[in-house]
């Protein structure tokens, strides 16, 4: 009787444990299903670089969106990843342990605070902030890209200190031993050694930054449009399904999830990337 | 052991549960995010007077409203549009109230009066700044609904020719455009008549108030009907949940919130 | 003047530590912002009344109870599944290849945006699955978004139970399930529960997959086919709607303290746990 309970109990398990693998390819398959004969049907090439988005007339170009999508995430992560990796290197290097021990759960626990907040922070105080003194609606590229910048800290901390932290005490006890100075030490020795962790780090926060939408909808204001410059409203891939979906029937809709499933190939291609730099670091273990 | 089996019961009682509270007379009403507020009051008020009924309203606009009238998802769909599409034609459509478009723009503005001229130039993108609208010299920011919704697909077809200036910004409910303009001193933009308060301000169109009375006597140009659809035989809830919001008590509720009454 | 390297590091200190402070003060500043102007709103009554006027004025317990109700749904899917694959990948098979793609799936999903889990859900559970928006269609949605923290948090746990602790239970003749249920799970335990603490946060402050899946009716639910709404989702909407700043505001101060304090349960749990080991 053991032995029968036994056996099965192992087969549940083995069914368990493909569930997060076959919830992935079930939500791969159904995006792509649903957003895939629509992009053949339209035209690729159209379909990825027209910048025509008119719904209304049968028109279906997600240019400007994928463009603002970059253009979005490359300032959140020109805001994020400095601030964030120096964090990670003060709250390491240049502070006491204890310090740090209470710092880092501390902007950890940030992580947990509700996208919506920082999108409505953003929309009363910082896009105000971009009109009066900067100009443009304040609903902008800028604004969108300091919001995500801010929400995209926590991630690139947290990981960042724990790569920093597991590269061999020895290798700075040597450099100090040389006559080094802290700084010396961590530019020469501690970054490089660190240099795989802190790219995963930041990969998987260009991730959440491309990902996001509750805060991007409230503070980027949206328009259909190349933008000009940082102070131009943007309307992100995320924010295009998310603010049509409740009215897109027929070929709208399927636009939407095609949408959707650009989206979802440049988070898989982040995956990949994050998972290859970590196996990397692993490998030179 | 024991506990698991204990967990897996729970769960099993739960979904049996829900099975039951499912024989409970419900009515879902989904569609236009113009009338939800309005739809969401009407419920509070029918569900005091019926304890027994239950009654949920949901958004996600009024071709959402159509779609789920025809597959069933809600009993009732609520749509503002100016003209119902084709596929709508298999549905009951009862209109329940009117609603004036307001064109609103920021307190601060000096501008009182527009004309449906300049608000398809300003729309269009072809003016740029209010000094050419009567104004001071200020930019505008055109503010704008997301492709397919009501509001914005009757709006349009009244003022007709209209190519949506790229820089205009989106806002995806009336409520996020009434923010938005009340957040901008230089913004513009319009929705429903119902949803005016003192943090916006709306202009005359072509000399006309956007008032109860102008709109009555439709002198005012921006009105769309509301629908309430349902299939062609609605059951008997349904339709006395329907004849309910067509009564004194229900269109003078409508009334008291700031939309027009159906007749 | 010269940078000589003690200048270097100092300029270095300099510029890192105002980064960090910099960090620190944005992000601080974001919930003292909404502390201050929801603290004040924030009351028993609050917290215990039924919303009236679509949210303009009364309480906010509906959409507590929605949250909470779908968070405790979400967690009761997701919880077995998650560590049930953490058990297999670390008690019953070996590091291969097939650990490595399901390690990786699970990653995967972990990235996956939480607009993408709304589109789905509203597909596969709202629509074809003829859910209605409702606490299941939410519940599944959020289970499959939570279900990557929960393994790996797993995993993490049942690796630190000490080896000996299994070699003990093998050698008194227990089977491999019996040693899982009767000393590696106990001894997780801990871990486990911040897995699913973390799990619980996301859930409180999720909005997008929420919004396609739960619906958002101000109702309070009396089934799991019943639509809700849940805190984040009623916040959204009072704000973004202007129905009412100040309940807005409550309702953002309300669903901070309850994602903070859920994730500072997880922290003071996984510390027990590292002391523990150690």
């Amino acid at each position: 009787m053991p032995v029968t309970s036994e056996k099965i109990m192992q087969r549940l398990l083995l069914a368990v444990a493909f569930s997060a693998l076959s919830a992935l390819l079930l939500i791969a398959v159904f995006i792509i299903s649903q957003g895939l004969p629509f992009i053949f049907r339209y035209g690729f090439r159209e379909f990825l670089f027209s910048s025509q988005w008119n719904p209304q007339a049968g028109k279906f170009g997600i240019f400007p969106m994928v463009v603002s999508t970059l253009w979005v995430t490359l300032g959140a992560m020109a805001i994020g990843a400095p601030l964030g990796v120096a964090g990670a290197v003060f709250l390491t290097e240049f502070v006491p342990r204890t310090v740090m021990r209470i710092i880092k759960p501390s902007i950890e626990l940030l992580a947990g605070i509700p996208s919506v907040v920082y999108g409505f922070i953003g929309v009363m105080v910082l896009a105000p902030l971009i009109r009066d003194h900067l100009g443009g609606p304040g609903l902008s590229l800028l604004a969108g890209s300091i919001i995500l910048g801010i929400m995209i800290l926590p991630t690139i901390i947290s990981i960042s200190i724990d790569s920093i932290m597991a590269v061999p005490k020895s290798y700075r006890e040597g450099s100090l031993a040389l006559g080094a100075t802290v700084w010396q030490t961590v530019r020469m020795v501690t970054l490089p050694a660190a240099r795989s962790g802190i790219a995963a780090s930041i990969i998987l926060a260009m991730g959440r930054a491309v990902g996001e939408t509750m805060a991007v909808i409230m503070v980027t204001g949206n328009s259909v449009k190349i933008p000009g410059s940082a102070l131009e409203p943007v309307r992100t891939l995320t924010a295009n399904i998310a603010l049509e979906m409740g009215y897109a029937t027929g070929m709208h809709r399927q636009a939407l999830f095609a949408t959707g499933v650009v989206l979802f190939v440049v988070i898989m291609i982040l995956n990949f990337s994050a998972s290859y730099v970590m196996r990397q670091r692993k490998a030179r273990r | 052991m024991k506990k698991k089996a204990l967990y897996l019961l729970f769960s099993v009682a739960l979904v049996f549960s829900a099975g039951c509270g499912k024989n409970k007379q419900s009515i879902t009403l989904a569609g236009s995010t113009a009338f939800q507020p309005f739809a969401e009051k009407l419920a509070e008020q029918y569900m005091t007077s019926n304890p027994g009924a239950t009654i949920t309203v949901q958004g996600g606009g009024s071709a959402v409203g159509i779609q789920s009238a025809l597959s069933g998802a809600a009993q009732i769909g609520m749509a503002d549009l100016v003209n119902l599409p084709p596929e709508a034609k298999d549905l009951s459509a009862t209109v329940v109230a009117r609603d004036g478009i307001a064109v609103v723009i920021n307190p601060a503005n000096k501008v009182n009066n527009l004309t449906t001229g300049q608000i398809r130039d300003i729309f269009n993108g072809k003016i740029k700044n209010w000094k050419e609208a009567g104004g001071a010299d200020k930019t505008i920011t055109v503010v704008s609904r997301e492709a397919g919704s009501g509001t914005r697909t009757s709006f349009e077809e009244i003022i007709t020719g209209i190519e949506l200036v790229g820089e205009a910004l989106i806002q995806e409910s009336n409520g996020t455009i009434r923010e938005t303009v009340a957040n901008d001193a230089g913004a513009i933009g319009y929705l429903s008549h119902g949803l005016l308060n003192e943090k916006i301000k709306a202009v005359q169109i072509d000399g006309q108030d956007c008032t109860t009375e102008c709109i009555m006597t439709q002198k005012y140009l921006l009105v769309r009907p509301i629908f309430l659809l349902t299939k062609a035989q609605p059951g008997a809830e349904v339709q006395r949940m329907i004849d309910y919001i067509l009564s004194p008590e229900g269109q003078q509720t409508i009334q008291q919130n700031g939309l027009i009454t159906a007749k | 003047m010269k940078l000589d390297p003690k200048n270097t590091q100092r300029a270095a200190v300099a510029v890192l530590g105002s980064a960090t402070l910099l960090t620190l003060t944005a992000l601080i500043f974001i919930i003292v912002f909404v502390l201050e102007k929801g603290l004040p709103v924030l009351n028993w009554s609050f917290l215990t009344g039924a919303p009236q006027d679509m949210g303009r004025a009364g309480g906010i317990f509906p959409a507590i109870a929605g949250s909470v109700a779908l968070t405790v749904l979400a967690v009761l899917l997701a919880a077995p599944l998650g560590v049930g694959t953490a058990v297999y990948l670390t008690e019953y098979t070996r590091e291969s290849r097939l650990t490595a793609i399901i390690r990786f799936g699970a990653d995967c999903l972990a990235g996956i945006p939480s607009i993408i889990f709304g589109l789905f859900g509203f597909i596969l559970f709202v629509t074809i699955l003829k859910m209605g928006w409702s606490l299941l269609a939410g519940g599944l949605t959020l289970a499959l978004m939570i279900l990557p923290t929960i393994i790996r948090t797993t995993e993490e746990a049942i690796k630190a139970v000490p080896l000996s602790y299994r070699e003990v239970s093998y050698s008194l003749g227990a089977t491999r399930w019996q040693t899982v249920y009767k000393v590696i799970l106990p001894n997780a335990l801990p871990g486990i529960l911040t897995g699913v603490m973390l799990g619980v946060g996301r859930s409180l402050g999720e909005t997008a997959a929420v919004i396609f899946t739960a619906g958002s009716s101000l109702r309070m639910p009396a089934s799991i086919f019943d639509s809700v709404r849940t805190m984040a989702v009623h916040f959204y909407l009072l704000a973004r709607e202007g129905i009412s700043a100040e309940n807005a505001y409550g309702t953002a101060a309300a669903l901070i303290i309850a994602v903070l304090s859920v994730n500072l349960l997880a922290y003071w749990m996984m510390n027990r746990m590292v002391a523990k080991r150690t």
